[in-house]
């Protein structure tokens, strides 16, 4: 039985499909078997990102009303076998999804997959409880400024009340992953610190993904950035991310801007 | 703190009248609790239960009803009348033990607090999470004690006194059915608004030495005095 993952964040925009594609590789690479779910029903982009945009037929909407096989929709990556995804539909919208038909997905790829990672709409809506419903654990996507803290805050919440672990008076695991962290600006106060970011939410930090050029460039490319290039700042911080994940214990490294001479002189950005 | 409204009959005239009223103010129930006292509607009134859904369909807050007639049709949906303030020296009777807290509104575009109360005593309800932004604890009948922070966005109302054992960062409501006597105690003020019993003051009135520190608020009469503890 695999574990259901939700990457959510109710903020748009804070790189949950990132966050979904990074993750999903990293964990694949390390061999575990891995699907990644598209649930932004209308305004899919998770393809783009892994690349798969060209190969969609048919998608999670036609599963759901069962117009397709699971196996028909199941786009598998080409760089990495042990990578799926089911791509979302950019024609209907998310009254498409049924409670009962994404319940009956979910517990198929549960059998199949080692992970099933969902990418969770922005939002607090239909789309986003429905990604949610089955989580067996939640990684909160959050960026270190006061909005989008207090979304993720209202996200936490409705983890806490809306899945069906929930329902069933059970814990949902909840992880924070800090994107587009950057440490120059953190030192300067023009952004949240991680320690003020954790203690308003009060859930385990998960990882710090810092602020890249890197994360542009491979979604532009249409690659995760954890295969695209895995050993820049983000991918490692990504991978690292992966490995807490599976349970292993790796220290949480901040990022930090290197100030020295060379870095200057080179006028690299060092993330 | 909680409105009351006071509807009169006829009802669709009052209605009317709130109707102008709200769109000249239109965000003027947003987020509030209302408490509808409906002391003033004949007994022989048809329709009543009818009339408070038309006011929740407008985005009002039922939190509860006053001076409700028993043999109204459908009333007892919109739960127990708020009680009566007790008379001092009045004989004691034994606490019933405590249910979780029912939802605070229904159809309010809030969750309450998925768990119920970890623990109970008598009269309060303990916390032992951390309250969400847009979730919001209501708890008529005594204390609210939370163990964690309340987020902004959240609130805490209680018909006693609020404990809040963590950064009090949303809304915190004591005195909720007129106890000029509660008071609300935080770790960590930065709230977004404190009220005891109909009196609130919000952020920007909060005396600036007191933000961020521990602290007590309470009625000196008819004002409100914020106090940091040592």
């Amino acid at each position: 039985m695999g574990k259901v993952l939700v990457v959510t964040s109710g903020k748009g925009g804070v790189g949950k499909t990132t966050s979904t594609a990074a993750l999903g590789a990293a964990l694949a690479r390390g061999g575990e078997n891995v699907v990644v779910i598209d649930f932004d029903v209308g305004l899919r982009n998770l393809d783009l990102v892994m690349g798969a945009e060209r190969r969609v037929v048919f998608d999670l909407i036609n599963v759901v009303q069962g117009d397709a096989k699971l196996a028909q929709a199941l786009i598998r990556d080409k760089r990495i076998d042990t990578l799926s995804l089911l791509p979302a539909s950019q024609t209907r919208d998310k009254d498409a999804l049924t409670v009962e038909g994404v319940d009956k997905v979910i517990a198929e790829l549960r059998e199949k997959f080692d992970w099933v990672i969902c990418d969770s709409p922005a939002g607090i809506e239909r789309g986003a409880l429905l990604a949610m419903r089955n989580a067996d654990l939640a990684v909160v996507v959050t960026n270190p400024e006061v909005s989008s803290v207090r979304d993720s805050d209202r996200i936490i919440g409705m983890l806490d009340a809306r899945t069906l672990r929930a329902e069933k008076g059970e814990k949902i695991d909840k992880h924070l992953l800090v994107t587009r962290y950057d440490a120059g600006r953190a030192a300067r106060n023009e952004m949240l610190k991680v320690e003020d970011v954790l203690e308003i939410l009060s859930i385990p930090l998960l990882g710090i993904i810092p602020e890249s050029e890197e994360v542009l460039k491979a979604s532009n490319i249409g690659s995760p950035v954890t295969l695209n290039n895995p050993t820049s700042a983000p991918a490692r911080a990504y991978f690292d991310a992966a490995r807490r994940l599976k349970g292993e214990t790796v220290d949480v490294v901040i990022p930090l801007e290197r100030t020295g001479l060379i870095g200057r002189l080179f006028g690299r950005r060092v993330a | 703190m909680a409105l009351v409204l006071a509807p009169e009959v006829p009802l669709n005239d009052w209605l009317i009248a709130l109707d102008a009223q709200m769109d000249r103010s239109p965000n003027f129930f947003d987020a509030r609790p209302v408490v509808v006292d409906l002391g003033s509607v004949p007994r022989e009134q048809k329709g009543v239960a009818q009339f408070l859904q038309l006011l929740e369909q407008r985005g009002i807050r039922i939190i509860g009803t006053e001076g409700a007639h028993p043999s109204w049709e459908g009333i007892e949906a919109w739960g127990r009348p708020l009680p009566v303030s007790a008379k001092p020296g009045r004989e004691i009777t034994a606490p019933e033990p405590i249910a979780p807290p029912s939802a605070p509104i229904k159809a309010a575009p809030h969750e309450p607090a998925h768990a119920g109360p970890a623990h109970t005593e008598a009269n309060t309800l303990l916390i032992d999470h951390p309250v969400r932004s847009g979730q919001s604890i209501v708890f008529e009948r005594g204390d609210i004690t939370v163990l964690g922070s309340v987020a902004s966005g959240a609130e805490v109302m209680a018909g006693g006194s609020v404990h809040i054992y963590g950064t009090l960062r949303g809304r915190a409501v004591a005195g909720l059915a007129g106890h000029p006597g509660a008071r609300i105690f935080c770790s960590k003020l930065q709230a977004e608004l404190l009220a005891i019993d109909g009196v609130y003051q919000t952020a920007d009135g909060m005396p600036a030495k007191a933000l961020g520190k521990p602290v007590q608020a309470w009625l000196d009469g008819e004002q409100m005095k914020i106090s940091v503890l040592d």
